[in-house]
């Protein structure tokens, strides 16, 4: 299979490069925003030339609500499950990326059971919003609904674990400030270790699947390259910037939390295109099962909650505080300015698929518009974040 | 830490005015306040200095700050009954309200952080520029324009300064911390006269 008619060349990429015309005669659409690839309802404004894309502007606020301004109102725990709604995939990560941030402002300690589990269920978040990501970047090149209904039978299974602790499948609402919510329900360790032991068969039946497909290769190498030091300037995080080979990851970077107990990898990119963006989550997913491993092996006894923290007539002392961690989709942080009262001055969340999109029209230039749905699939983004 | 990046920009760009803002959480960020006047250069020093090399700007926001009255106890003397005497007086002050930008900085190379800038505007109402920073770092690009959008920051210098989340008719800054929601919220006058009468009653 050849690409030779759609791959562009250096000249076409360019911002000023329209191909023997004038821009009057560029044909303008708008992408969504009722459009299956978009995950939700975002729009982009593009102008092509032939098949070829010449501007691309994201348009956003379809699902805007003003969180911030919402949370400002409540007090800091009625805010907890507010931040589920935000990358509705992943849940219990926004928990911890919040529970963190106050944790900083008002200084919390969190108990040594609690940080374990706390790790479980982000690494397990992480396994299924990989692995439905891949599913949803595959049904847009076309494979129509297989890989991803085998990545949602996986991702099944690490719901129902899920429902099991906190009583919803993806509106978790399960950290507090100081700990977690409840103890683990009696056999959850071992019901877990069994969706950890299986899930590297999975893992291998997608990938004989997928990485040496020919079609899947020949739609995603060398397409949306995404350079280096563009990546960095722009605040990209997550997989999208490890593909382009930016060892930066904040688990290792801040060791938040515990995990510097556990022997992990990060896994790098080197050129930048759809296939690393793929592979990298692969290949992340397999570290996610070590850290899994790990911390179901060490887990220790004791309590969940810090007994200092206060629950009621919870006020943390005037300040600021930015905490941040590794989401599934790049860098979520939480910015909190409290000035002494029941409800944070200022909330800001640091949303990172809103801020990886930034290079979206970057990546997209010069390529055909099948192509700007596959490259837009790979930045891996969830609208309740982006427009908040 | 913050001490030394102070002294380096000193250093480095003559004449600029910083001033060290505490931050008295445990978390124990503290901030640098940057004169608007000199902040392009200050962000290009910081990124580019090899020593910090703070190429990774993460998290930019705004803050609004409401106009404030201070009341001070001021001993002042006082002539009673042909004696003078010192006497306790509360007079008050007003102290103006601002927009600010906060900017987080990290640096993928060193991998230290968060460097805290902070940029002020003068007022809340017509002295609300600031320069943008989106040519130093990219990533501040879609955040400003979300400041813009809902704080009402004037951002000089940014290539692409339109409303983000808001649609581009709408008019207010939600985000402010004097901002009235609308009765109604449709965006065309409508017919309901006991909504447009309510409306009227609420911003009287």
């Amino acid at each position: 299979m050849t690409r030779e008619t759609t791959t562009p060349t250096e000249e076409e990429m360019s911002p000023d490069f329209i191909d023997g015309g004038s821009e009057d005669e560029l044909l303008e659409i708008a992408l969504g925003p009722h459009h299956p690839s978009t995950h939700g309802v975002f729009r982009m404004d593009v102008a092509l030339d032939g098949e070829r894309v010449v501007k691309l502007k994201p348009v956003f606020g379809y699902l805007h609500r003003n969180h911030e301004k919402i949370a400002e109102t409540a007090s800091y725990l009625s805010s907890m499950p507010y931040t589920d709604r935000l990358d509705y995939m992943c849940s219990l990560t926004n928990n911890w990326a919040y529970a963190l941030a106050v944790e900083k402002l008002a200084g919390l300690q969190v108990p040594e059971r609690a940080e374990y589990i706390r790790v479980i269920t982000a690494e397990l978040t992480r396994l299924q919003n990989h692995a439905s990501t891949i599913g949803f970047l595959t049904q847009e090149m076309g494979a129509s609904g297989t890989p991803l209904m085998y990545a949602f039978r996986e991702r099944e299974k690490i719901l129902d674990l899920f429902e099991s602790l906190t009583g919803s499948r993806m509106m978790c609402n399960y950290m507090r400030f100081g700990g977690c919510r409840v103890e683990l329900p009696s056999g959850w360790l071992e019901q877990t270790k069994k969706v950890v032991d299986a899930f590297p068969r999975f893992l291998d039946e997608y990938e004989r699947l997928l990485t040496g497909n020919e079609i899947f290769m020949a739609r995603a190498q060398g397409v949306g390259l995404l350079r280096k030091e563009l990546a960095i300037n722009a605040g990209v995080t997550g997989p999208m910037l490890r593909a382009s080979g930016v060892n930066y990851d904040i688990r290792k970077v801040d060791k938040y939390g515990i995990y510097d107990r556990f022997d992990f990898k990060i896994p790098l990119g080197e050129h930048g295109d759809v296939y690393d963006r793929y592979m990298i989550r692969m290949l992340e997913m397999r570290e996610s099962l070590k850290i899994l491993n790990q911390a179901l092996r060490d887990i220790p006894s004791g309590p969940v909650m810090d007994v200092k923290a206060k629950i009621r007539g919870f006020r943390p002392p005037a300040g600021e505080a930015y905490g941040r961690i590794e989401s599934p989709k790049g860098e979520l942080g939480f910015y909190l300015i409290s000035d002494g009262s029941p409800n944070p001055y200022r909330y800001r969340v640091r949303p990172p698929s809103l801020i990886n999109l930034t290079v979206l029209e970057d990546m997209c230039r010069g390529y055909s518009v099948a192509d700007t749905i596959v490259i837009f699939g790979t930045v891996d983004i969830v609208l309740g974040e982006v427009d908040r | 830490m913050l001490e030394k990046i102070k002294a380096d920009i000193e250093a480095a760009v003559p004449g600029c005015v910083l001033e060290m803002i505490p931050n008295g959480s445990p978390s124990g960020q503290h901030s640098l306040l940057v004169s608007p006047a000199c902040a392009v250069e200050v962000a290009r020093f910081l990124r580019d200095s090899p020593d910090l090399h703070l190429n990774y700007c993460s998290n930019v926001s705004g803050v609004d700050w409401l106009d404030t009255e201070i009341s001070e106890k001021v001993k002042v003397k006082k002539r009673a009954d042909g004696v003078e005497q010192e006497v306790d007086e509360i007079r008050k002050r007003q102290s103006p309200g601002f927009l600010e930008a906060v900017y987080h900085l990290y640096s993928m190379e060193k991998k230290h952080g968060p460097v805290i800038l902070r940029l002020r505007t003068e007022n809340r109402t017509d002295k609300v520029h600031l320069p943008s920073l989106t040519p130093v770092w990219r990533s501040a690009e879609f955040q400003e324009r979300e400041i813009f959008d809902l704080y009402g920051i004037i951002f000089d210098g940014h290539p692409d300064l339109r409303r983000i989340l808001m649609w581009d008719e709408f008019e207010d800054h939600p985000m402010r911390k004097d901002y009235i929601e609308p009765d109604d919220y449709e965006y065309e006058p409508t017919a309901h006269d006991d909504v447009l009468v309510k409306a009227k009653l609420h911003n009287a």
